[in-house]
């Protein structure tokens, strides 16, 4: 296999909280506590998880918005930590970003043309005339006409706007986009749309994307693995389809039976799984997941399982498998 | 099930004044559906389709620029839109419950829990002293919160989303309603959580016969949960069915492209796309208001406003297309 776009390897961001009359802090929320993933040239990782899990703190490390407590995240086989002045450029130029919310990440101050420009402003040192030609042609790329440049945001619907904010992303000549739940905010017609437009993109472009969600059939249906996260973990990996074919965590199990049914006829009279969330603040011992499993044994409460190889390409944390 | 119907509402019409009433946005236009005791209805539809404006207008809790303008509103036969604000106080929170989409902006921050949850009993059962305190715990262990001895004295932002919602249901509870209108109740929770409140509602519905109203934008939880359906569209109900023949079989082109835009589990199918995005209900399009998205679309459906067409399998849907189906067959 190649070697991976992005490695992530034994990452943790331990934020503190409460700190002691001198400085030192007296509690950590563990958001991130020693996750591995990689994710490779064309492909769509996803990470799926619920409030809490730490999805959207990994996003933050990946974009360097945040330092890690511990861990590295190799871009290209560099250490990130490491990347300084224009090598630091170049990773902004690669690694770009899509948010939820299209109504507060586009600048309604400014014109939809130079949304699309300001990145290749900084990281580029193309003409005016070429920076308006490329702007042209990612807006022609994410089906937006070209001469919708001049004008602004408010213009757009939720859909467009989230078409604009992928072609941002697109202005440079990207390899990762990180998606953090590019889809939740908009209406389910446009939707589909969205999700159609972002295949077809990686299709012709070749560019990967962590696709960050928490809608189980909407993660599966764009990614081709799927890692999921509990309290600041992965608790499985695998290929979409053996994922959903055979899910083998109790919390992936959880996930799937919590999942809405696409049919009346698919109504399940299965109990979904009782409790909520732990707090971060004080996490359980053993299998996080311990409190809120329906076959926890003695050991779960005692050891942290770690991931094993799971059946096919994939791995799981569970005691069960041991 | 009882013959007469819970709730029937007729050809409602609600419309907002916009710019000092220069506008107007026909924001419910000739909504039709009846409701039995204990039935579900899942409203459906995206933003702006009229969905939420049809539910405040059935418990007058319009904003002041939205107003009735036509129809009526039959509630356990009593017209709904000729009561004053008054009658309707005696009705809302005794006979119709609202639960709507954010906890925390329906329950209030300053008071505790065992206060809010008292209150519909307090006014409307007239309960006081020990009495009012059983039956707070009572409403509070019936939507699965933990010791509800201790939790009742604590304040909102001590519970979690999900409980807070929980406990929002408990107030709906309360007066002991015949009928409760969800409006998006779960779209701030989590999946896990999302699914034992779902299961929660069930089961209440399953003990006391409430009648419910779910208005939601995901076909999942219609699927899940509803005996009926109706979508709406730009201010009309396009379709309403029993919610088997609304799935395996969806007359209106915006319902089935609806239903082909969500994806489904373990496929990895291309997912049916709809051209554009809702209309503006402020510059609705001419005849069919869907007609400019529609992949069916005729000359007519730009002209003529379709109305409503019965194919015989407890259907009804607006579309000129089963016009052409009916008079051929």
């Amino acid at each position: 296999m190649p070697s991976p776009v992005l490695e992530v390897r034994g990452l943790k961001k331990h934020f503190p909280v409460r700190r002691r009359l001198f400085g030192g802090a007296a509690t950590w929320v563990k958001a991130v506590d020693g996750v591995d993933f990689a994710v490779h040239a064309g492909e769509t990782l996803g990470l799926i998880g619920e409030s809490g899990c730490g999805k959207t703190t990994t996003s933050k490390l990946i974009l360097r918005q945040e330092t890690p407590t511990a861990g590295t995240i190799k871009f290209d086989g560099r250490d990130i930590a490491s990347l300084q002045g224009s090598d630091f450029m170049a990773y902004r130029r690669a690694v770009q970003v899509v948010f939820q919310d299209p109504f507060s990440s586009l600048s309604p101050r400014m014109r939809i043309g130079d949304i699309i420009a300001e990145p290749l402003e900084i990281h580029t040192d193309l003409s005016r005339a070429a920076i308006g030609e490329r702007v042209g042609k990612v807006l022609e790329l994410v089906g937006l006409p070209p001469d919708a440049a001049p004008l602004f945001p408010h213009e757009f619907s939720g859909g467009q706007r989230q078409r604009i904010a992928i072609a941002r992303a697109l202005a440079t000549d990207t390899r990762l986009i990180v998606l953090d739940e590019p889809v939740s905010a908009l209406d389910v017609s446009v939707r589909a749309q969205i999700i159609n437009q972002l295949e077809a993109l990686q299709r012709t472009l070749g560019v990967s994307y962590l696709f960050i969600g928490h809608d189980l059939a909407t993660v599966a249906h764009i990614s081709h693995r799927i890692a999921v996260m509990y309290l600041g973990q992965i608790v499985e990996t695998a290929q979409s389809d053996a994922l959903c074919a055979r899910p083998m965590h109790p919390y992936t199990k959880a996930l799937f039976a919590a999942a809405l049914p696409s049919h009346p006829d698919d109504r399940t009279e299965e109990k979904s799984i009782a409790g909520e969330i732990p707090s971060p603040l004080n996490l359980p011992s053993g299998c996080r997941f311990h409190p809120r499993c329906p076959v926890a044994m003695p050991i779960c409460s005692q050891v942290a399982p770690t991931l094993r190889r799971r059946d096919g390409e994939g791995e799981v944390a569970c005691h069960l498998y041991d | 099930m009882a013959s007469a119907p819970l709730l029937q509402v007729i050809g409602l019409q609600t419309h907002f004044n916009t710019f000092g009433g220069a506008r107007i946005v026909k924001a419910v236009d000739d909504v039709s559906f009846t409701l039995r005791e204990g039935e579900t209805l899942g409203l459906v539809g995206e933003s702006g389709s009229g969905k939420t404006t049809t539910c405040l207008s059935i418990v007058g809790l319009l904003p002041r620029a939205g107003r009735i303008v036509g129809g009526r509103i039959l509630f356990e036969g009593d017209d709904l839109t000729r009561k004053s604000q008054r009658e309707l106080r005696r009705i809302r929170g005794r006979r119709i419950a609202v639960i709507l989409q954010d906890p925390m902006a329906s329950l209030n921050p300053l008071f505790t829990i065992f206060r809010q949850v008292a209150e519909p009993a307090f006014f409307h059962q007239h309960l006081r002293g020990r009495t009012l305190r059983e039956r707070v715990q009572g409403l509070l262990r019936a939507v699965r919160i933990p010791s509800p001895e201790w939790r009742m004295r604590d304040y909102p932002h001590q519970m979690s989303g999900g409980m807070r919602q929980r406990i929002v249901g408990a107030i709906a509870l309360a007066g002991g309603p015949r009928l409760v209108i969800a409006d998006e109740p779960t779209t701030n929770l989590d999946v896990t959580i999302q699914a034992q409140y779902l299961d929660l509602l069930k089961e209440i519905q399953r003990e006391t016969g409430v009648a419910l109203i779910f208005v939601t934008h995901n076909l999942g939880i219609v699927a899940k949960m509803c005996d009926r359906v109706a979508v709406m569209y730009a201010g009309k109900i396009v379709e309403q069915a029993p919610v088997r023949e609304l799935f395996d079989d969806p007359k209106h082109p915006y319902t089935r492209a609806l239903l082909g835009s969500v994806p489904k589990l373990g496929s990895k199918e291309p997912l049916y796309s709809i051209r554009g995005q809702p209309p503006n209900p402020a510059s609705l399009p001419t005849g069919c208001a869907f007609h400019p998205r529609c992949p069916a679309a005729m000359p007519r459906c730009a002209t003529d406003e379709p109305r409503d067409f019965v194919p015989g399998d407890g259907s009804v849907a607006r579309c000129w297309l089963l016009d052409d189906a009916l008079t051929r067959s």
